[in-house]
């Protein structure tokens, strides 16, 4: 973690070019991966590993809406419907054609980047604010549309149950099983995110939002690369949404509402816009937040209010914090928990001197 | 009239870039009105004239931006004057902007890289997976951006991000992120513009160098003089939105015309 360069000298261009440039960082991956797989689903209890599950399914979709906003700055409030699509795709599949998993889920993000791509269609001629309330309105229809057609969400309840997932025979219905499950997808967006942003794809995506002219001006098509841009950031909504469903066992339009679409903005705003890194820290503090809340507020809030009051002063005091957050990172550090980190790692860096 | 006097005629065939009496208006403004400019191969041409003369709009005609209200626009033969610039970046023509244009949050060798864009082709899937396919390709590419590192003595500044670069060193790594794509003929807007004189004389050398080493065709637009008058093989004149003289450095500097629309007219001699 806190690496030092000092005397790392590199002799090729794919050695300077590797994902992690530093001998040592093998070795942190190496325990990254020893704590994860081995030590964290055999002491943690049921409990947290449900709360991790939750945010290994977050982090999935904070690095989609990342690709789209915080790399290629387009702007999306319709995160959660794409989500939905996914879920509601899978969920018909798997219960209508008994199909498993590893095609549910591709085909959950497929779906949802087709309807990313419609949505995204304004992209190409309006930017920011404009652009933000046309995908809003994307979020709406879809909303609409997913709770008044029965074929597709399932009836009155605009839900469908869904089984959860089996791999060779082995169901994953324990959280402990889910654990793992999520944790593959987890680290498999993750990887699959570190690769696309530095590679050809992923540059061109960062020259669309930093100089969309000169970016044409070199040979970018930046309307085909928009609309990609929106593609791959709702395949990741949409492979978000399946696994929602499988982790619930339910696929439910309301877990899809606005509010999460903001909630994800908000996961991403914090995290650092155009980071990796940033989309992790981002979807743990935003899962994480409102869980901290109840837990202390059941604690230390007994003492003020009644049981009964509690319930909505936990709910509004989790809205209050949360905007209160967002303003507080705009101001302070616009970069957000990435950049927090990057200052820390690089005062240690030089440590213990100043430079 | 003087434009059309002193125009060579020739087929399109021996020039790589013919511009043929192009228009652009904005609303009730004529901001290039019938000029014609032919680029011989491999040669520096360089386009002068007083402030709004045109010769923006003529570089953003050239390279896509702006689609001629009339005329076209001939790259080796081939009509390119209604394609996308995306496209006709691929088909060999890059260029600089006035106000420079760099990729802020990027580093100078992803600016560079992001130059061979259109020279590379990983697509989604590849780029996804990038060990392999993707990442090969990213090599061969990134010898091809060290060379022209080392050409502008970029080394040391590779992993700066451009935003933190002094503003000569941002021209620089423009004209090397236009380099990078291996571009038949370059556009630079004003490459000197704003430079001291050591600066531009830096600039100038690796135009010339650009020019005869890599056998890149400059169209070049630039204000001083002096410059201009050493390393063009061809001078265009632009006042008011027409091209009023062209021809070699010495030829330009001896026009009536072209002395009127820099300096006015003289109240003793001098006509209507």
């Amino acid at each position: 973690m806190f690496h030092r360069e000092s005397g790392v000298f590199k002799t090729t261009y794919r050695a300077d070019m590797a994902l992690y440039p530093l001998p040592i960082a093998k070795w942190t991956v190496a325990v990254l991966a020893l704590i994860f797989v081995v030590i964290v689903p055999l002491t943690v209890h049921e409990y947290y590993l449900s709360i991790l599950n939750l945010i290994f399914i977050a982090i999935v979709g904070a690095l989609g809406l990342n690709i789209l906003v915080g790399y290629t700055g387009q702007i999306s409030i319709g995160h959660a419907a794409f989500m939905s699509v996914g879920a509601y795709t899978a969920a018909n599949l798997a219960v209508r054609l008994g199909l498993p998993f590893w095609i549910t889920l591709p085909a959950g993000g497929l779906m949802a980047a087709t309807i990313g791509v419609v949505v995204g269609m304004p992209s190409l001629r309006i930017k920011g604010l404009y652009l933000a309330i046309a995908t809003l309105a994307g979020q709406l229809i879809i909303e609409w549309t997913i709770n008044h057609v029965p074929a597709i969400s399932g009836g009155a309840q605009a839900s469908i149950q869904v089984e959860r997932p089996s791999l060779f025979g082995v169901s994953f219905n324990t959280q402990g099983h889910l654990y793992f499950f999520l944790l593959f997808f987890a680290v498999l967006a993750i990887v699959a995110t570190l690769n696309l942003v530095r590679s050809r794809i992923g540059r061109a995506f960062v020259a669309v939002r930093d100089q969309d002219i000169a970016a044409e001006i070199i040979g970018i098509d930046i309307y085909r690369y928009k609309l990609l841009a929106f593609a791959i950031s709702s395949f990741y909504a949409g492979v978000c949404g399946v696994l929602y469903t499988y982790y619930f066992g339910i696929a439910n339009y309301e877990q899809f509402q606005l509010i999460v679409s903001i909630d994800y903005l908000a996961m991403i705003i914090i995290g650092g816009l155009g980071s990796v890194l940033g989309s992790i820290l981002g979807a743990v503090f935003v899962t994480l937040l409102p869980i901290v809340i109840r837990i202390l507020m059941e604690d230390v809030g007994s003492l003020f209010f009644t049981t009964a009051e509690m319930a909505n002063v936990i709910s509004g005091l989790r809205l209050g914090v949360f905007g209160g957050l967002i303003i507080f990172f705009l101001i302070v550090e616009p970069e957000g928990l990435n950049r927090l980190w990057r200052n820390i790692r690089s005062y240690f860096r030089v440590w213990p001197f100043s430079y | 009239m003087g434009a059309s006097a002193q125009r060579v005629i020739a087929r399109e065939g021996d020039y790589q870039l013919v511009v043929e009496g192009v228009s652009k208006r904005f609303g009730g403004v004529t901001a290039v009105q019938d000029v014609s400019l032919e680029v011989p191969r491999g040669g520096i041409v360089s386009i002068i004239g007083p402030n709004g003369a045109g010769k923006t709009s003529l570089l953003n005609m050239i390279s896509g931006f702006y689609k001629p209200d009339t005329g076209r626009v001939v790259l080796e033969g081939r009509d390119i004057t209604q394609k996308k610039p995306s496209d006709i970046a691929a088909l060999g023509i890059a260029r600089t902007f006035q106000n420079i244009a760099l990729f802020s949050g990027l580093t100078v060798l992803d600016n560079l890289m992001l130059g061979r864009h259109v020279r590379m082709k990983a697509g989604v899937l590849s780029s996804v997976i990038y060990w392999g396919l993707a990442q090969k390709e990213d090599i061969a590419h990134r010898e091809a951006v060290e060379e022209i590192i080392e050409f502008l003595k970029l080394q040391d500044l590779r992993k700066q991000t451009t935003a933190s670069l002094a503003y000569g060193l941002r021209k620089r790594v423009e004209l090397g992120r236009a380099l990078a794509s291996d571009p038949k003929l370059l556009l630079l807007d004003e490459p000197m513009g704003g430079m001291n004189q050591d600066e531009k004389e830096d600039m100038a050398r690796y135009v010339l160098d650009v020019n005869q080493e890599r056998g890149v065709t400059v169209v070049l637009i630039e204000h001083d003089m002096g410059v201009v008058m050493d390393i063009s093989d061809k001078v265009v004149v632009l006042d008011r939105g027409r091209g009023i003289a062209a021809g070699t450095p010495d030829e330009v500097q001896r026009n009536s015309q072209v002395i009127e629309a820099y300096l006015g007219k003289s109240k003793g001699g001098g006509g209507t």
